[in-house]
C-alpha cells in the first residue's frame, strides 16, 4: 500500500486515489504543430524505469488532482512535484 | 549465411531416451552452444524471452538469416517468458487480432512437433464466465466478430457452465450471478519455459548465437544516424539490423536511441496455489471480477488478475489487487478457500496506446522494435514470424500490416480489450 501526500489532505492510503498516468507536458497549441508533433504529445510516453512524474486524483476524498514523483521500480514517493508538472 | 548453416541436432525421440538412460543421463549434447561474442553480426536482437527466439528462429528458417546474435541481459527465457499464465487462446476482438491470434494458435498446435520438443501443450478449452449484461453484449460482440474468421467463441447456458465446471460453488449466493458462459474450446496452455527453450535450441541449431548475461547499453549510429550495431556490457557488437523484443523494458532501452514510444509499463501478478487432485480442467476468465484460474499438470492452481493501478517496473506483488482478485476466487469458486497458496510474483509488461501490438520499424534506420505484449505468450510464434519477416524484408508480413507505429500518427487505432490484464 503506497502512502500519497495530497497537498489538501496530507498522507493518505492509495485506495483513495486514482493515478492518471504520467504527467506530460502542458498542452502545445495544435495549429502550432504539424501531425506527427501531435500525434507524439498524444501517444508518447517517457514511461521511466526510475524518477516518473505522475498524476494522482484524490477522488475519494477532496477531489484534487496533483503532480507526484514517484520511482517506478521501488515505488518510492517524493515530494510534490508541482512545478514539475505546470 | 544462408541455410547451409544447419547444424546436426541431437534429436529427442524415445529412443535417445532410453539409449541416454542407459548412461545415466549424463551424456546428453547441450541444447544451445555458449560460443564468444562475436564483434559484428547481419542481425542483432535484444532480448531471448519468447519473441526473440522466436524471432531468432523464424529469421534462419523462412529467410535465411542465420548470422545473427541474441542478446539477452538475464538469463535466456527468463523475463515475462518465465512469469506468465501459460494461457493460449484467439478470442480477440478486432479482425486484424482475431487472424493474427488465430495463426499463433494453429503454430502452437504444431509447435511440438516442428521443434521436437515437448511443449506440453494442451488444448483444454477456455471458458468466459459472464456476470454482467454490459459484458455479455461485448462478449456476444466478440463472438459475432469471430465467427466471421473461424476460432469458436460461442455462447453457453449456465447450466452448461455447471456442467463444464464442477468445482464452482452454488453460484445464486454470488454477489453477480452469471447469466452466461461463453466457451472458446481452441484455448489452450502449454509450458512457457519448454516455448523458450526449444525455440533456442531450434535457432541455436540453424546457427544462431544466443549470449545471456549480456546486457545492451546502448547503440551505434553511423553518420546518417542509422542504427548499426549496439554497446552492451561485454563490449561494443556491430550489426546490419538491430531489433528489439525487451518487453515490460522496451521504452528504458529505447530512449538509448533517442526514440519515445507510446507505451506504459505495469506490473502483473499470478499466483499458485498447493498442488491437489484434478479439480478443474478448462481454463476459466471471469472478465466481470477480474479473475482467471486453471489447473497446472502439477495440480497446483494458476490464478490471475488485472494488472496494478499506475505505472511499475516493480514486478512485485500489489497487495491490494492480489486481495481483489483472491476475493473474486472464493465467491465463485468458495471450496479453494481452503486452499494455502505457495508461491506470488508479478512481471512488468508493457501497454501500447491501443492495447494492440507494435511490430514496426522505428523512426531509426536499422532500428526495428516488437513490443506491446502485455498478453504476448499466445503471440510468440506468429510474433517471431512477422518480426522476423519485417526484419529480413523490411516489409510488413500481410498479418501484421497493421500493427506498425505508423498507425498512430494517422489516429487508426486498433483498440482492444479482449483481455482479463486490459481491464
Ligand atoms: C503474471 C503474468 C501473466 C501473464 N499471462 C499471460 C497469459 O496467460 N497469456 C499470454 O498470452 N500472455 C501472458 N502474459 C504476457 C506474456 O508473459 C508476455 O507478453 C510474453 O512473455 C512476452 O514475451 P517477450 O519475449 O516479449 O518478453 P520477455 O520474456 O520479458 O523477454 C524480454 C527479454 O528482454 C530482456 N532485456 C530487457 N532489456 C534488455 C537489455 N537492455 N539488454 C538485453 N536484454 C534485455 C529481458 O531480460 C527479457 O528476458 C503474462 C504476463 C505476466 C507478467
Amino acid at each position: 500500500m503506497l502512502l500519497i501526500p495530497c497537498p489538501d489532505c496530507g498522507v493518505r492510503p492509495e485506495n483513495e486515489f486514482q493515478c492518471l498516468g504520467e504527467a506530460v507536458t502542458s498542452r502545445p497549441e495544435p495549429a502550432t504543430l504539424d501531425d506527427a508533433q501531435w500525434a507524439g504529445y498524444i501517444h508518447e510516453r517517457a514511461n521511466r524505469r526510475g524518477q516518473h512524474v505522475e498524476r494522482w486524483w484524490h477522488f475519494a476524498c477532496c477531489g484534487m488532482i496533483f503532480a507526484l514523483s514517484r520511482d517506478t521500480l521501488t515505488h518510492a514517493v517524493s515530494a510534490n512535484a508541482q512545478d514539475a508538472w505546470r | 549465411m544462408g541455410f547451409g548453416t544447419l547444424r546436426l541436432m541431437q534429436r529427442y525421440s524415445f529412443f535417445t531416451l532410453a539409449r541416454n538412460a542407459l548412461t545415466r543421463h549424463q551424456d546428453w549434447a547441450r541444447a544451445w552452444r555458449s560460443p564468444p561474442l562475436r564483434p559484428s553480426y547481419d542481425v542483432v536482437i535484444v532480448g531471448a524471452g519468447g519473441h526473440g527466439l522466436s524471432t531468432a528462429y523464424h529469421l534462419a528458417k523462412e529467410h535465411g538469416v542465420s548470422n545473427v546474435a541474441v542478446i539477452e541481459k538475464g538469463w535466456l527465457g527468463g523475463g515475462n517468458t518465465a512469469r506468465n499464465t501459460h494461457t493460449i487462446r484467439s478470442n480477440y476482438l478486432r479482425d486484424v487480432s482475431i487472424r493474427f491470434h488465430d495463426a499463433s494458435v494453429k503454430l502452437y498446435e504444431q509447435m511440438s512437433a516442428e521443434l521436437n520438443y515437448n511443449i506440453l501443450f494442451s488444448q483444454r478449452s477456455m471458458i468466459d464466465l459472464v456476470q454482467s449484461w454490459g459484458k455479455l453484449r461485448d462478449l456476444r460482440r466478440r463472438s459475432l466478430a469471430m465467427a466471421l474468421h473461424g476460432p469458436t467463441y460461442q455462447l453457453i447456458s449456465v447450466d452448461e457452465l455447471r456442467r463444464r465446471i464442477p468445482a464452482m460453488g452454488d453460484l445464486q449466493n454470488v454477489r453477480l450471478p452469471p447469466l452466461a458462459g461463453v466457451l472458446h474450446p481452441e484455448g489452450a496452455m502449454a509450458r512457457h519455459d519448454a516455448v523458450a527453450w526449444s525455440y533456442a535450441r531450434a535457432a541455436d541449431a540453424r546457427g544462431v548465437e544466443i549470449h545471456q548475461h549480456t546486457e545492451v547499453t546502448g547503440f551505434l549510429s553511423d553518420a546518417r544516424g542509422a542504427v548499426v550495431g549496439v554497446e552492451t556490457s561485454r563490449g561494443v557488437v556491430r550489426a546490419g539490423k538491430v531489433a528489439l523484443a525487451t518487453a515490460g523494458n522496451t521504452s528504458h532501452v529505447i530512449a538509448r536511441a533517442g526514440l519515445t514510444l507510446p507505451l506504459v509499463t505495469r506490473n502483473l501478478q499470478a499466483f499458485v496455489s498447493e498442488p491437489v487432485k484434478p479439480i478443474i480442467d478448462v481454463i476459466v476468465n471471469c472478465p466481470d471480477v477480474g479473475l482467471y484460474v486453471m489447473q497446472s499438470d502439477k495440480g497446483e492452481l494458476v490464478i490471475g488478475g488485472g494488472t496494478d493501478p499506475y505505472p511499475s517496473y516493480r514486478q512485485g506483488c500489489h497487495f491490494a489487487t492480489f486481495e481483489d482478485v483472491v476475493a473474486s476466487l472464493i465467491e465463485v469458486f468458495p471450496r479453494f478457500g481452503a486452499l494455502k497458496m505457495l508461491r506470488q510474483w508479478g512481471g512488468a509488461i508493457e501497454f501500447a496506446y491501443d492495447a494492440s501490438p507494435i511490430i514496426s520499424a522505428t523512426p531509426r534506420d536499422g532500428l526495428f522494435v516488437s513490443t506491446g505484449w502485455y498478453g504476448g505468450f499466445k503471440s510468440i510464434p506468429i510474433g517471431g514470424l512477422t518480426f522476423a519477416h519485417l526484419i529480413a524484408t523490411g516489409r510488413p508480413h500481410a498479418l501484421a500490416e497493421a500493427f506498425t507505429l505508423g498507425r498512430f500518427g494517422g489516429l487508426r487505432y486498433l483498440l482492444e480489450a479482449g483481455t482479463v490484464a486490459q481491464r
